[in-house]
């Protein structure tokens, strides 16, 4: 009985004595996996054979916490997944708790969430092309990119008080009216970014180096999208041009005139002209809300106690990272019978491998940096 | 005393002793200028705590690195672990030895200095990699493989630069190289109508990559391999490392400057009437301004102590100031003030780079160095010879 352990065991694959190949553990504790990201690569020299992601060191139960709660309790949680875009989740989840009590949102309360909402693509973008840059080795544009966001953040702040984890949107509209010069805070920032996201482009899209090391990294064409179910820019980038504002307008998008930018190959140079775009997209959007913001009450017909009635609703939107959607199940209590949440960050990051294989160890870092993930999003 | 200083080896021996207690100082306040430029670059202040204007931040660094605990990894072969960096240190500040400082500040003027700080560089690599492969750590093997790629495919476009830049001079002695410029009224990166540029950018690209500096600084690439060959390392020994890598800019920069841009001659410096407002009336006019801004700057601060360390600054500047105003001092110290100064602009150079460009890919790199600068530094090399013979015959 016992002999049958002294057999060592069969040899899995050819491979298995090559000392050709190298596994190499990239964090949780490395400069650029975005937090506590752990990728096992397997390499042949530099060479990225393939490449495991190892996920969980952020997961604090988000959805579980959500069946404890009553669904006011609940909405600063949601916050603290994508963190670096606290209100797109806010708006996701409000609208999904909406949509059960089919309660009708007033249009400013609308305006006001689409010129926040944007607000947040364009921060979420700033950190995304200032940690993406520093990734590939530029260490500029993280300080300039900062530096623009602090202005977004500074609005956010004088709104709601918050500045990350901002809490802004309550179920049924508004829980504040804005501030007196909030309108003029965000052309503000408009005029600001449109002029700063040429400094960008002076900095980084005419460099060489810039593009030879984002240019034909990490393709991930339009069918391999599909395959994955990989959304948001990334998604644009292959040529798809998916953009649920378009696609099923919420809170009002409808009333907006702004394009999808959309590019062809799907490598990492198009990811980043994208996102780059939508950032001018986005001050678009915010310009014609700001302009066209109406008058009225910020909150719709809802009671103090939030009891929805017994069913289910699923809502996505867009959000930077791509598209977010809240499945809330409700039992007719005060908490939510099962809250489940479609995190974009941890579906793109799905395609880590795929887009991986055969580059070498210095596009992994280029290639997490472009799809653009919060490791609290992925883990909840 | 005199019979003392008569003896030749005295005043090189004083040298050596300055220039390896001093250099760990420079070293330090590269560093702080580096951090203040990058800062300037990047919207931001730098240190700007220990000392008014973070003055202080090199010697407050020094004393943390040296009251660090001295780690080795128990996976490490101890003895080459040691090794590494004291190898890359010493090649490093061996090199200085031919550096001609100015006209009369250098510890030797060999007949093929040049030879020597090349061979020099090129033992300062066997650091990188032994370092990165004692550590027995995957990412600190990586950086070293990459080390010796790199040092190895970008020695020889530094190569063919330098041998074309001999080949203007005629000579290998460092002194001979800028000697030979002063004769010929032009720097060497002006020389053969102008040719000689080519080899002056691709020297100072090449140098660029064998110094491991951004954008060529892939053996420690911070987002990718966490600090590649020296990931394992810290205190005292990391900080040699980091001596090695500021020693190596130095001397690289001082190679380029000698090479190309006239050591420590002034520019032009063969028309007489510049010598009056260059020699002495720009350094005593920078240096007195550079006062001037200390001693506006003693007000501004809070702390007592700041504004004597700022009287301290204004006053030595001042001293300066007034030691570029004497013949007798200007003379011994103006070549020194020239070598420095260009020394400086090179080193600010590195650092601007450092402030703009991603860094590049590994193949990307062996792309640059085999196929662009390899062939143009052959071919410049060839025709600054051509241009050479049919000039001066």
């Amino acid at each position: 009985m016992a002999a049958t352990t002294l057999v060592p065991p069969p040899v899995q694959d050819d491979t298995f004595l090559d000392s050709n190949e190298l596994v190499l553990n990239m964090g949780p504790q490395h400069p650029s996996t975005h937090g506590v990201l752990r990728v096992i690569l397997k390499l042949d020299g530099e060479t990225v054979l393939g490449a495991d992601c190892v996920i969980g060191y952020l997961h604090r139960g988000v959805e579980k916490i959500a069946e404890n709660r009553t669904y006011q309790q609940f909405a600063p949680y949601v916050d603290r997944m994508d963190y670096v875009a606290a209100v797109s989740n806010g708006l996701g989840y409000c609208l999904a708790v909406e949509k059960l009590l089919d309660v009708e949102i007033p249009p400013r309360a609308q305006a006001v969430r689409v010129i926040l909402t944007e607000l947040n693509r364009l921060a979420s973008h700033l950190l995304w092309l200032g940690t993406h840059a520093l990734d590939i080795g530029a260490i500029t544009p993280v300080f300039l990119c900062f530096r623009e966001r602090e202005e977004v953040l500074s609005i956010f702040e004088k709104y709601c008080g918050a500045r990350l984890t901002t809490h802004a949107f309550r179920i049924g509209g508004l829980q504040y009216e804005t501030y007196d010069t909030f309108e003029k805070d965000c052309l503000a920032v408009c005029d600001l970014m449109q002029e700063k996201v040429k400094e960008y482009h002076d900095l980084l899209t005419g460099n060489r180096i810039w593009v030879r090391r984002t240019t034909g990294v990490g393709i991930l064409n339009a069918a391999d999208c599909k395959d994955y179910g990989v959304t948001g820019p990334v998604l644009r980038a292959a040529g798809v041009p998916w953009d649920l504002r378009k696609a099923q307008p919420y809170s009002g998008y409808e009333k907006y005139d702004f394009e999808i930018p959309t590019a062809k190959n799907g490598d990492t140079f198009d990811r980043y002209i994208v996102r780059m775009q939508e950032m001018e997209q986005s001050c678009r959007i915010i310009r014609q809300a700001v302009e066209s913001i109406p008058e009225g009450p910020i909150k719709g017909k809802v009671g103090k106690v939030i009891k929805p009635p017994p069913g289910e609703a699923y809502v996505s939107i867009e959000a930077p990272k791509g598209e977010l959607g809240y499945f809330v199940v409700s039992d007719g209590s005060l908490n939510p019978y099962r809250l489940r949440v479609r995190p974009p960050s941890f579906v793109n990051l799905g395609a880590l491998d795929k887009m991986c294989r055969g580059t070498l160890v210095a596009d992994v870092v280029a290639i997490i940096g472009t799809i653009d993930i919060v490791l609290g999003e992925v883990d909840r | 005393m005199e019979q003392l200083l008569a003896n030749p080896y005295v005043q090189p021996l004083i040298l050596t002793a300055v220039i390896i207690l001093v250099f760990p100082l420079v070293a330090g306040y590269i560093v702080l200028a580096e951090r203040k430029v990058l800062a300037d670059l990047q919207v931001r202040l730098g240190p700007m705590r220990v000392g008014p204007y973070g003055v202080l931040q090199p010697l407050a660094d020094a004393l943390k690195l040296m009251l660090k605990e001295d780690i080795i990894p128990s996976r490490a072969d101890k003895w080459i672990f040691w090794l590494a960096p004291v190898l890359s240190t010493f090649t490093a500040l061996s090199a200085f030895a031919v550096l001609p400082l100015s006209d009369r500040f250098y510890v030797a003027d060999v007949n093929i200095g040049i030879l020597f700080i090349l061979a020099m560089s090129s033992i300062g690599a066997l650091g990188l990699i032994l370092g990165g492969w004692s550590a027995n750590s995957k990412y600190s093997l990586m950086g070293s493989l990459r080390a010796a790629a790199q040092m190895v495919s970008y020695e020889v476009p530094l190569g063919f630069a330098t041998v074309t830049a001999i080949m203007c001079a005629g000579t290998l002695s460092m002194q001979g190289v800028i000697q030979s410029q002063f004769e010929r009224g032009v720097w060497g990166a002006f020389d053969n109508f102008g040719l000689m540029l080519i080899p002056t950018a691709l020297f100072i690209i090449a140098g660029t990559a064998e110094t491991n500096r951004a954008p060529f600084d892939l053996p420690e690439a911070e987002s990718e391999l966490v600090a590649g060959f020296h990931t394992e390392y810290s205190g005292f020994r990391w900080a040699l490392f980091f001596l090695a890598e500021y020693a190596a800019i130095v001397v690289i920069s001082s190679l380029c400057v000698t090479l190309f841009f006239g050591g420590w001659l002034r520019p032009f410096p063969n028309v007489a009437f510049l010598e009056l407002p260059l020699s002495t009336v720009f350094p005593v006019a920078l240096f007195a301004l550079i006062a001037l801004g200390c001693l506006k700057g003693v007000p501004r601060q809070a702390i007592f102590g700041f504004k004597l360390v700022m009287l301290a600054l204004t006053g030595a500047f001042l001293l300066l100031a007034a030691m570029f105003a004497l013949p007798v001092t200007n003379e011994i110290v103006i070549g020194l003030f020239w070598f420095v100064l260009k020394l400086a602009v090179m080193v600010y150079l590195f650092i601007w780079y450092r402030g703009t460009f991603p860094r590049f890919r590994y193949d990307q790199l062996m792309d640059v160095g085999w196929k662009w600068l390899i062939p143009i530094s052959m071919g410049g090399l060839i025709l600054n010879g051509v241009v050479q013979l049919l000039a001066r015959s």
